[in-house]
């Protein structure tokens, strides 16, 4: 494991960004959302955004009604010749896996696209077993054999070129592998295949629980998903309990808002239902519920509609620094602006408070959620807790801080003072200034002149005003 | 029809011409201004920073200034109204005077094109400006208070002024306040690619009617030595002349 008790730094992180990832993270960016924008005008804005509220009300309803449809899910997965595990956290996630595993003689498996299984880590406790693991999904294939972590939640290794992939198979797989995506992708191809048939288990998160039948859907987009599913005699799908919905007709709402915010697509290629066991497929089915810090987000309510996310990746598509540093500036799982509300709440604000700064409150990623997620406000009440400390954790910023926000709060709470300062800082600049620019500002302010200059404090509002109120109460307060 | 001038703390200090230009423009239609002197600033950057306490303590000097006051609060910055307009009513819990004060000031106070759109309903205040002018969206007046339509609709009447496109026009251009500050480098690339963007428009002039926006690009287009100009909206609709 790495030293969790590191603080991210995301400043340094963004600064370690190549302009290669800058430049891949945007082009994935721009075809994704402009193949969202297309399906959301044939579809209709006004229809897109009901569906959204529909889509919310599903999310927020199966939330707060957690206890009753994770029980439901038991019961008919259980009813459907499945077996239900229940974990709080990545360790005992890991024992179960590792327990059937055990017990199966499984030695190869074959994984689908997960960002649990990202998020506790588990191909590497697996490993450590001496049980190979194996990512199927092309992008996640490339990103296990890179030792790298996905730089997006829905396009994992968006940030390497096709020459970066074909050196990498060189390398690690001693293939002759050229520069061709369709090429890269037949060898991969070829090698998964023997996994595929020759694995023991197949591991899947999920992307919904539809309550109502205990069905796991997993969206995917390569086939992969349903070999894992099929081929294998054992599934394991590892599943938080977030991801629970009442039933079919919220599913349709939801897969309509996810394949569209995801890719622009009106349908995911693949959509796998899997209830239980079936005659044709794995001799077993095991679902993994899995809380890690899920319930502790519950029990706050001004953060708990983090947990309606749907993975789909739009707020990272959109967001402004996102597009500028990539995934991997954000030193966890999550990325982008989810990431940036998410992993704190994860993993908190002590290691991660450094991510809700990551954000200009642009609200761009409130407003394309599929979802509405409130991630601005998250943002923000996750500044505060960092800053002042609340209920679930105490503040984790230096007294020099807190005194120099004292400072300023006094002088900003007293006009005079205010006036005062706004005098001084026309006199103190003067060293700096030339012309209407400052272009150099003692330190901490250097972190804006190192960018662009400052503008010049100049003129006098308050004198003009004076002034001109004098003139016009002479001339008869009438304004020519 | 009276305003009182909300003048905010960066139109205040690196803008005044902006704000004498502002009384100008509604003196010359008819409105009567007037300025509450013991105003400082909103409180947002306390706020928005995680300095809540303080961005309370300092919101309710606003408003006891404000509370005194009557008519219309008008300012030329779409962050420092959305602020008081949606953020001040959620920063009391409902029953307290203090929420209620809010809720009556947030129904008083807009930001310039809003006010003169909307509630005077002008958009033709005879400007002339022939200049080729492109628009920027600041984030908080286009996704927080939802001015979307408003600044063109101004734009477009001015005399001689021609419109042009600018890509991107939505996407912020890398202030947010406190960021600018604790991410230089990203602050910094995300306002490079703003520039960029205003620069391929082709335009003469380039309107950023947020101060802080405004102080970001003009200083962006500054450094990179560019001859486009960046103006607050205020800035041509007070350019008088041939018409």
């Amino acid at each position: 494991m790495k030293d969790v008790t590191a603080r991210i730094d995301f400043r340094g992180n963004s600064q370690a960004v190549s302009p290669a990832m800058v430049v891949a993270t945007q082009k994935n960016a721009r075809t994704a959302l402009m193949k969202r924008s297309e399906v959301v005008v044939e579809f209709g804005e006004e229809r897109w955004q009901q569906l959204r509220r529909a889509g919310r009300e599903v999310r927020l309803h199966a939330l707060t009604h957690l206890d009753r449809y994770l029980s439901m899910v038991e019961e008919n997965v259980i009813a459907a010749g499945g077996q239900v595990h229940w974990a709080r956290n990545a360790e005992e996630a890991h024992r179960i896996v590792f327990d059937i595993a055990l017990q199966n003689s499984v030695r190869n498996i074959v994984k689908v696209k997960s960002m649990l299984t990202e998020e506790i880590e588990l191909n590497h406790a697996l490993e450590g077993r001496g049980i190979r693991v194996y990512e199927t999904d092309l992008g996640e294939f490339i990103v296990q054999l890179a030792g790298q972590r996905p730089s997006h939640i829905t396009a994992p290794a968006l940030h390497m070129t096709k020459e970066e992939v074909a050196a990498l198979f060189r390398e690690k797989l001693k293939v002759d592998a050229q520069p061709d995506p369709k090429l890269l992708t037949e060898i991969a191809r070829q090698r998964l295949r023997k996994e595929f048939l020759t694995s023991e288990m197949g591991i899947s998160g999920g992307n919904f629980l539809v309550a109502e039948t205990g069905t796991l859907i997993l969206v995917t987009n390569e086939g992969n998903g349903r070999m894992c599913t099929s081929l294998p005699p054992i599934h394991v799908a590892i599943v938080g309990i977030e991801k629970v919905i009442p039933d079919w007709e919220s599913a349709a709402v939801m897969l309509k808002l996810l394949a569209r915010s995801v890719s622009g697509s009106k349908i995911t290629a693949y959509n796998t239902f899997i209830t239980g066991v079936r005659k044709d497929g794995p001799r077993e089915f095991h679902l993994v519920l899995l809380d890690n810090g899920r319930t502790q987000i519950l029990r706050d309510k001004m953060a708990r509609e983090t947990l309606m996310c749907i993975r789909c990746g739009a707020c990272m598509n959109i967001c402004p620094v996102y597009n500028q540093v990539g995934g991997h500036a954000y030193g966890a799982v999550y990325p982008g602006p989810i990431g940036s509300i998410l992993t704190p709440l994860l993993i908190g604000t002590r290691i991660a408070g450094g991510l809700p700064f990551a954000s200009t409150l642009c609200g761009a990623c409130s407003d394309i959620c599929p979802v509405m997620i409130p991630i601005t406000e998250i943002l923000l009440h996750l500044r505060r807790r960092f800053v002042e400390g609340d209920d679930f954790e105490g503040s984790s910023i230096s007294g020099t801080l807190k005194a120099i926000a004292k400072v300023g709060r006094y002088v900003l709470g007293s006009p005079s003072l205010y006036r005062l300062g706004a005098r001084m800082g026309k006199i103190f600049q003067a060293p700096l200034r030339s012309g209407d620019w400052i272009s150099a500002m003692p330190s901490p302010l250097d972190r804006w002149t190192m960018a662009r200059p400052f503008p010049a404090f100049r003129g006098d509002f308050r004198g003009w005003w004076k002034k001109h109120k004098d003139a016009k109460d002479i001339s008869g307060g009438k304004a020519s | 029809m009276k305003v009182q001038l909300f003048v905010t703390c960066l139109g205040e200090n690196l803008l005044p011409d902006i704000l004498q230009k502002m009384v100008s423009i509604l003196e010359r239609i008819g409105i009567s201004c007037e300025f509450p002197e013991g105003q400082t600033c909103c409180g947002q950057p306390f706020f928005n920073s995680g300095f809540q306490k303080e961005g309370r303590e300092i919101a309710l000097l606003w408003m006891k200034r404000f509370a005194e006051t009557d008519g219309y609060i008008v300012a030329p910055s779409g962050s420092c109204v959305e602020f008081v307009k949606h953020r001040y009513p959620k920063m009391f819990p409902e029953g307290t005077v203090e929420h209620e004060i809010a809720v009556q000031l947030a129904e008083r106070v807009f930001e310039f094109s809003q006010f003169l759109t909307n509630i005077v309903q002008i958009t033709d205040l005879g400007a002339f400006f022939p200049h080729r002018v492109a628009c920027h969206s600041p984030c908080h007046l286009t996704r927080g208070l939802g001015v979307r339509d408003e600044q063109q609709r101004l734009l477009r009447a001015v005399k001689g002024l021609e419109l042009v496109s600018l890509n991107d026009a939505e996407t912020c251009c890398g202030f947010g306040g406190i960021f600018s500050v604790v991410y230089p480098e990203v602050s910094m690339a995300m306002m490079e690619a703003k520039v960029m963007n205003i620069m391929a428009s082709n335009a003469e002039c380039v309107v950023v009617s947020e101060p802080g926006c405004l102080i970001n690009i003009r200083g962006g287009l500054q450094k990179m030595n560019s001859n486009i100009r960046a103006m607050h909206l205020i800035e041509i609709l007070a350019q008088e002349g041939a018409a």
